[in-house]
């Protein structure tokens, strides 16, 4: 369980996220949703403390996350896996050594150990015959997964996900978004994930927050945000001409 | 953005570069990699230079005392020792910075904008010192050689043009170079051109970690980089001179 109380954020004198409050349970997949630019990923990288915040806490379990050192902070970030907007792999490294990477750093498994471990991973996102290649090789799709296969390297606590299927066509987006639903569910992982795309909230909202310029103007599940009366947020959600005529028609 | 920012911050970034870092035997195999990527790849265009360095430091050095009453091994001498005091400790640090810096910066700062230094911090691994104290240490690790590998090269492109030219012979040329031989200068020389390694090194490297923008701020970061290493190289050349051999 992941809880945000009350977090402020400024750039450069300019207040990005206001007062913002959320409980995030554990075997569930949360969403962040709203427009590009207010604020999601600020919001994200708080929570996981990229971005230290101005005032609030962020309680991970029953631990303030926000008032530790880089030190304390390392214990829950080992159980931290985050998959990020462009993937993020390392482009030095061939896919095999990107998953490895964590194992490398923090795990005093021996070789062999490691390989199947990554090769468990692999596996677990569908992806063979890709070990050796770098991720300049291989297409977008395929390096979400290899992101999503290190981000379970080290069977984190927590998942966290910026817009996972970002630049990934509708039927790719599809089995990103059902097999970070289906890691949810099988190891208990409290996820949170951002995203503006409507198909992800149906398909995958289990919880959802709503963030307007930086403030946080609704919550609820998938069913109830039909009916909500939030007008931005209906504005967001009927931008599109589909969800416009399942509004009609319900 | 002001002076004192940016030497407080570069003072604070180093701080977290010599960290204790992670794992020794990750470390090691890492800076391997750097001194080759670094280091190695650059001994063809430091020899390029050096053999044409030496050879215009001693037709110039011949020309501009050619006088009877001035020995002629003494071109050998003078062009030894501006060869091993100043030109190829210096030369080979402004290649570097111009080759090696560039190529850190635009790496780092690619890193940075591509989110993979937050990939490697989420996981609670200190990123600066993961990835820069490699290079740091990579690279003041094979100054030192490449230097040495300037100097006799560009002894070596002396002799040769002095005696195809027939300004200097050969005889005159090696009894040059072994007269007064000062062990100090190779020292010093290797001393100032370490300074310049971790100058080239921490600099780039400052300059990458902190892009903030896309592909556009990553290749300003990597010209500054250049510009602010070169720069400093000079002014510290400057100083070591002054303080070593004063
Ligand atoms: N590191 C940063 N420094 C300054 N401003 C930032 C930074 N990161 C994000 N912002 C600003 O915060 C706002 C929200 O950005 P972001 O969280 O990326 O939006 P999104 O909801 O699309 O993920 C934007 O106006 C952006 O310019
Ligand atoms: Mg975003």
């Amino acid at each position: 369980m992941i809880e945000v109380v009350n977090v402020n954020k400024t750039f450069h004198s300019k207040q990005i996220l206001f007062d913002i409050s959320a409980r995030f349970e554990a075997g569930q997949t949360n969403l962040i949703i709203g427009q590009s630019g207010h604020g999601k990923t600020v919001l994200l990288k708080s929570i996981v403390g990229l971005h230290t915040i101005d005032s609030g806490q962020i309680i991970y379990g029953n631990e303030v996350f926000s008032a530790m050192d880089f030190k304390e902070q390392r214990n829950i970030r080992k159980e931290i896996g985050m998959l990020f907007q462009g993937s993020a792999l390392f482009d030095s490294l061939s896919v095999e050594e990107n998953v490895r990477f964590p194992l490398d750093m923090f795990s005093d498994m021996c070789n062999e150990e490691k390989l199947d471990r990554v090769n468990f991973c692999l596996n677990r996102v569908n992806l063979e015959n890709v070990n050796k290649l770098y991720p300049s090789e291989i297409s977008g799709g395929m390096q979400k997964r290899v992101a999503i296969a290190r981000a379970i390297a080290l069977n984190p606590k927590y998942l966290f996900c910026d817009e996972p299927n970002s630049g990934l066509d509708p039927k790719t987006a599809i089995v990103i978004d059902n097999l970070i639903y289906e890691i949810t569910k099988e190891y208990g992982i409290t996820t949170i994930i951002n995203t503006h795309d409507m198909n992800s909230v149906m398909a995958i909202g289990e919880k959802i927050i709503y963030i307007h310029q930086g403030k946080k103007l609704w919550e609820g599940d998938k069913e109830d945000i039909f009916t909500a009366t939030e007008q931005s947020l209906n504005d967001f959600v009927f931008a599109s001409e589909l969800f416009k005529r399942i509004k009609q028609k319900s | 953005m002001g002076l004192l920012f940016h030497l407080g911050r570069y003072a604070l970034f180093l701080k977290r570069v010599f960290a204790r870092p992670e794992k020794c035997k990750i470390l090691i195999k890492q800076i391997f990699r750097e001194a080759e990527k670094l280091g190695t790849n650059s001994i063809g265009i430091v020899a390029i230079i050096s053999v044409f360095m030496g050879a215009v430091i001693t037709l110039q050095t011949a020309y501009n005392i050619e006088m009877p009453f001035i020995p002629k091994y003494t071109v050998g001498l003078a062009a030894r020792d501006s060869i091993l005091l100043e030109f190829s400790s210096t030369i080979v640090s402004l290649i570097l910075a111009g080759k090696g810096g560039s190529n850190i910066a635009s790496e780092i700062g690619s890193m940075r904008v591509t989110e993979q230094i937050d990939a490697i911090e989420i996981m609670g691994i200190n990123s600066s010192g993961y990835l820069i104290l490699p290079k740091v240490l990579g690279l003041v690790f094979m100054m030192p050689f490449l230097v040495i590998l300037s100097m006799g090269i560009g002894i070596t492109g002396g002799w040769l043009a002095g005696s195809l030219s027939g300004v200097v012979s050969s005889v005159d040329f090696i009894y040059g170079i072994r007269y007064a031989f000062q062990p100090f200068y190779i020292t010093y020389s290797l001393v100032k051109a370490s300074v310049f390694a971790f100058l080239i090194a921490t600099i780039s490297s400052y300059h990458g970690y902190y892009v903030e923008g896309g592909s556009l701020e990553v290749g300003i970061a990597s010209t500054k980089a250049v510009v602010v290493s070169s720069i400093q190289i000079l002014l510290f050349n400057l100083l070591l001179t002054q303080l070593l051999l004063a």
